[in-house]
């Protein structure tokens, strides 16, 4: 398979494309578009990218655009990327809110928008569901101490309100422990 | 606090701009595993930190941006044009996504050798179980504003079961979902 390194203009369309055809989370969209169709990096790649992006704090798409920015044009490829991931998105949230505003009296968009947030509260928890689906391999050693850091990490959150630093360091510390005890 | 729509930015108060800004800029470098797992904190402050924002209202401006295309972290776009129209949006926007942004570049240029370090690794599955209480903490806390403001507060909880379990079976595309709750929210069923 023969590989098409983009120009920074390159660059900037692909990331304005692939921001708006996201819908609830871009991530998926992204391996699709840029592994298998610009043909712009590797599988190896764009995996090592989205390791970086995902281990480390922020929006992992946006972090997976300044990384392969950087990859193909350096600083400026990176901010190319950067804008152009988020201005597309946020152009269209901002029309939707612009009407949001001028029609919150009018009972059939709140009555509407009543049902999409009950959906949206599901499709988060869906995401939690899938995330947690690595957490249960292996024997009961393995996944009741990570699943135990599930559940009091629920519990500490929204019953105790804790705080997010707190909860991070604490649960987030301990969960770092026991993956480095399993795997060594 | 007001959503009326100005460009203009002596219409604003710098000093809400400077609060928005410090809040989200410290959020960003502990986003881990992105943004929704940034929610219960977001909400505790902007709702009975700052009190910028009802309950409802959180839960309406994540609503929108679900229905709208692009990354999770529109949603804070969203609660900062509330606070602070268009200026509001893009200063919160810019400060949740910069600090993080410049350390995934900086890690970006030793990418070598972090990307499949043994370590590396052992840090990301650790910060899995945190995570995923977080963001199951979110839907908890999304299915309960929902159901605050809807016209059948089980109704409300029974839609958020039934689009979890669908998507968990049958994964469709979440438009159709957010469609058919819609559909429901008008029909006055929720």
């Amino acid at each position: 398979m023969k590989l098409t390194p983009p120009t920074i203009g390159q660059l900037f369309l692909g990331f304005l494309q692939i921001g708006i055809t996201g819908f609830g989370g871009v991530l998926p969209i992204a391996r699709r578009a840029l592994v298998e169709r610009k043909r712009w990096l590797s599988e190896e790649a764009f995996s090592q990218d989205l390791a970086i992006a995902q281990l480390l704090p922020g929006p992992n798409i946006v972090n997976l655009s300044v990384a392969i920015g950087l990859r193909f044009a350096g600083i400026p490829g990176a901010i190319a990327s950067f804008t152009a991931i988020l201005a597309m998105p946020m152009v269209i949230l901002l029309c939707l809110l612009a009407i949001y505003a001028k029609s919150t009296d009018v009972p059939q968009i709140t009555a509407a928008l009543h049902g999409i947030a009950a959906v949206a509260a599901g499709l988060v928890g869906a995401m939690a569901w899938r995330m947690a689906q690595p957490l249960i391999k292996g024997d009961a050693t393995r996944w009741v101490p990570r699943l135990s850091l599930v559940m009091t990490s629920i519990v500490g959150i929204t019953v105790l309100s804790w705080h997010l630093l707190p909860t991070l360091l604490i649960f987030g510390g301990l969960g770092i422990f026991l993956a480095f005890r399993q795997r060594g | 606090m007001g959503s009326e729509f100005s460009w203009r930015l002596d219409n604003v108060d710098s000093n809400l701009l400077a609060e928005l800004a410090t809040v989200f800029a410290k959020l960003s470098l502990m986003a881990v595993g992105g943004i929704n797992p940034l929610l219960p904190e977001m909400h505790r402050l902007v709702v009975e930190t700052y009190h910028w924002m009802t309950d409802a209202q959180f839960t309406t401006l994540f609503a929108i941006t679900q229905g709208a295309p692009g990354p999770n972290v529109l949603v804070v776009a969203a609660i900062g044009w509330q606070v602070a129209g268009i200026p509001g949006a893009i200063v919160s926007l810019s400060a949740i996504c910069l600090p993080s942004a410049l350390l995934a570049g900086g890690v970006a240029t030793l990418r070598d050798r972090v990307a499949e370090a043994p370590w590396a690794r052992n840090i990301q599955q650790g910060l899995i179980p945190v995570t995923v209480g977080l963001v199951a903490a979110s839907s908890l806390l999304l299915a309960r504003g929902s159901s605050e403001t809807a016209t059948s507060p089980t109704a409300s909880y029974l839609l958020a079961v039934s689009a979890l379990l669908v998507t968990i079976r049958h994964n469709p595309n979440p438009l159709w979902l957010l469609a058919a709750g819609a559909i429901l929210g008008l029909a006055g069923v929720v």
